[in-house]
């Protein structure tokens, strides 16, 4: 018995190992990036693996599918847009902005879509990120059509110039960091273990006592802020902002890259968001439909591959071998 | 001039007819949702897409063989309504005794390669599709002119949804479907099928989107991204109705219609969003929606 209980704890610590030696790996490997592939690329994926992450809060440790996060995305992209190129505010006060927004936008939205559970939710979440989209098609401050165009990146804290790609990207960058720090943090603290209480077992967590809608309404504003601080960053990477970043695909496909990484995994949804924007990068230059690409790897995901690539690992003899998984 | 609050009574009439056969796409569709949803307990989102092929395979049909209206409101909805039953039988069913919301990611995911594939092939803009001889023109109804086609589309919807009422709540076959709905095991126990249920029921659903698309071809025009914006609309409308009542989706379906009509008159720019703000209140007031039962 203590034999057992030893190995398992020497391969709990190897596991651990192994996961700092690749966080070390990756973390090298995204400082020297930059100067082997095209900046933008990268900034791109940076950013809609922030996006995933932050949804990943949501959908993998609340067990709450939203089907609007491009409202908080795309909306953060017209604030921040807007508030950089037409109030001249700098970037890191646009960015906030686009976040207090986007967390607004989380309160307003999710106030309504906790009155119902599960494919309820999902449905109240995507018509009311549909009527956000309806608001900026038609307002004056997305420009309609053409959306917010030739945004500068400006100066951070006033003397660092992000119209140079190398700084934008280390801005970028430490950004990322910082936010998929904030995911890591809340899912460890107390209030993730009760997030994830809730997504277990809702009549339990409120028979403990728990004020459960108002856990579920602090979990949708901290998702819809982190995805908001992705749509920021976004809309200065590529300065502009558009409505393509509010459709409902957009919703989908932050869905999708979650699904293919791993709904509760840390790494999952990073992944998933680098395999989905390198295809769509790749069939971009073919002129192969990405939507039929994109559908068909969601189907599959739904059918055959539900736990995504990490949580596939996580299930495999491998993983336990290695301690990532206790054996039981 | 008459005028209705300050308003032409024309415009106020045209309106509201255009909000009536929009209602009734709505109906029809959220009616195939409701029923796809009591039994499967899947949210389909590729409603509105079947609904765009629909239109389509009336389109191609015409455009190929020379397959007139009438015929392709027939066989339109038959085609699609096979296609459905082969995605139910070889993938949807996989997906049962999963958590309900796959089965709406699955569907998200079918829709994505439909309008996907259609716009690949036939590009984005929209194909016109002739009123057939006989519903052309329109007649003068002294306060306002009338085409003879949108007529027909009210009529023939409120018949459409009334014959599929009357089928779920008076035949033996809708027997069977709605006591399948509330406890399919004992229903399988009593020897009745129940997957073939299933079957048919994601079957007829699909036909149903699929009737409502042709229907809509000489109106709106025949484009692959017909149905994308509007699956959302409905989706709004079936949780205003509730989704347990199939004669909720019905009668949400026209009156919002109606409703979205009425505000174009009154305030256009609020027109897209009005079915939305009524979802919002009714969540509000009836998180269950106007018909629904508490779930």
């Amino acid at each position: 018995m203590t034999e057992i209980t030893i190995s398992s704890e020497t391969r709990r610590q190897s596991a651990n190992r192994i996961q700092l030696a690749l966080l070390a790996v990756l973390m090298i490997g995204l400082l020297i990036a930059p100067f082997v592939l095209y900046p933008v690329f990268l900034m791109k994926v940076l950013c809609f693996a922030l996006f995933a992450s932050a949804f990943n809060l949501l959908l993998g440790f609340t067990g709450l599918l939203s089907f609007g996060h491009a409202a908080f995305f795309g909306g953060a992209a017209y604030f921040t847009a807007h508030a950089v190129k037409e109030w001249g505010v700098p970037p890191e006060a646009g960015i906030l902005l686009g976040v207090v927004g986007a967390a607004f936008m989380g309160l307003i939205i999710g106030f309504f879509a906790i009155r119902r559970q599960g494919i309820y939710f999902a449905m109240i979440t995507l018509a009311l990120s549909q009527m956000f989209f309806f608001f900026c098609l038609q307002s004056n401050f997305t420009k309609g059509e053409d959306g917010l165009q030739g945004v500068p990146r400006g100066h951070l804290l006033g003397f660092i110039d992000l119209s140079q790609p190398l700084n934008m990207y280390f801005f970028v960058l430490l950004v990322f960091v910082v936010g998929i720090f904030a995911v890591w943090r809340i899912v460890h603290s107390p209030f993730g273990m009760i997030l994830r209480s809730i997504r277990e077992n809702e009549n339990r967590a409120i028979s403990l006592g728990y004020s459960v809608s108002l856990y579920k309404l602090s979990a949708f504003v901290m998702s819809a802020a982190l995805a908001g601080l992705a749509g920021g960053l976004k809309a200065l990477v590529f300065q502009f902002a558009t409505l393509t970043d509010v459709t409902w695909q957009m919703s989908g496909e932050v869905i999708l890259m979650t699904l293919l990484g791993g709904i509760g995994t840390i790494f999952g949804p990073i992944l998933g968001a680098t395999f989905i924007v390198t295809l769509q990068n790749y069939l971009s230059t073919t002129g192969f439909p990405v939507t039929v690409i994109t559908g068909i790897i969601f189907i599959i995901c739904v059918l055959l591959f539900r736990r995504g690539i990490v949580g596939e690992f996580n299930a495999s003899r491998l993983a336990a071998k290695l301690g990532f998984r206790s054996k039981n | 001039m008459m005028m209705i609050f300050g308003i032409p009574i024309q415009a106020f009439l045209g309106q509201l007819l255009i909000g009536l056969i929009n209602g009734s796409f709505y109906a029809m569709l959220s009616l195939g949702l409701a029923i796809i949803f009591g039994l499967l307990r899947v949210i389909n989102f590729a409603h509105g897409a079947q609904y765009m092929m629909g239109a389509f395979v009336g389109f191609l049909l015409l455009s190929w063989i020379g397959i007139n209206y009438w015929l392709a409101l027939l066989v339109a909805p038959v085609i699609v309504g096979i296609t459905g039953i082969v995605i139910e039988r070889f993938a949807l069913r996989r997906l049962y005794n999963l958590d309900h919301l796959y089965g709406l990611l699955f569907t998200f995911g079918l829709a994505l390669v439909i309008e996907g594939g259609f716009r690949y092939v036939y590009g984005s803009s929209g194909q016109p599709y002739a009123t057939p001889d006989i519903l052309s023109g329109g007649v003068n109804l002294g306060f306002m002119y009338l085409p003879i086609y949108r007529g027909w589309v009210v009529v023939a919807s409120l018949i459409v949804c009334i014959g599929t009422w009357l089928l779920i709540e008076k035949t033996k076959l809708g027997a069977y479907l709605r006591a399948a709905t509330e406890n399919p095991t004992l229903v399988q126990s009593f020897g009745i099928n129940v997957p073939f249920l299933l079957t048919l029921t994601y079957g007829l659903g699909t036909a149903l989107a699929a009737l409502a698309g042709i229907m809509a071809a000489p109106i709106y025009q025949v484009s692959p991204l017909m149905g994308s914006n509007l699956v959302i609309v409905v989706f709004a409308i079936v949780v205003v109705g509730g989704m347990g009542s199939i004669m909720g989706a019905i009668v949400t379906g026209y009156m919002l219609g109606i409703l979205e009509g009425l505000t174009k008159v009154f305030y256009p720019e609020a027109s897209n969003i009005v079915i939305f703000v009524i979802m919002a209140i009714v969540l509000l007031v009836r998180p269950a929606g106007l018909f629904g039962r508490d779930v």
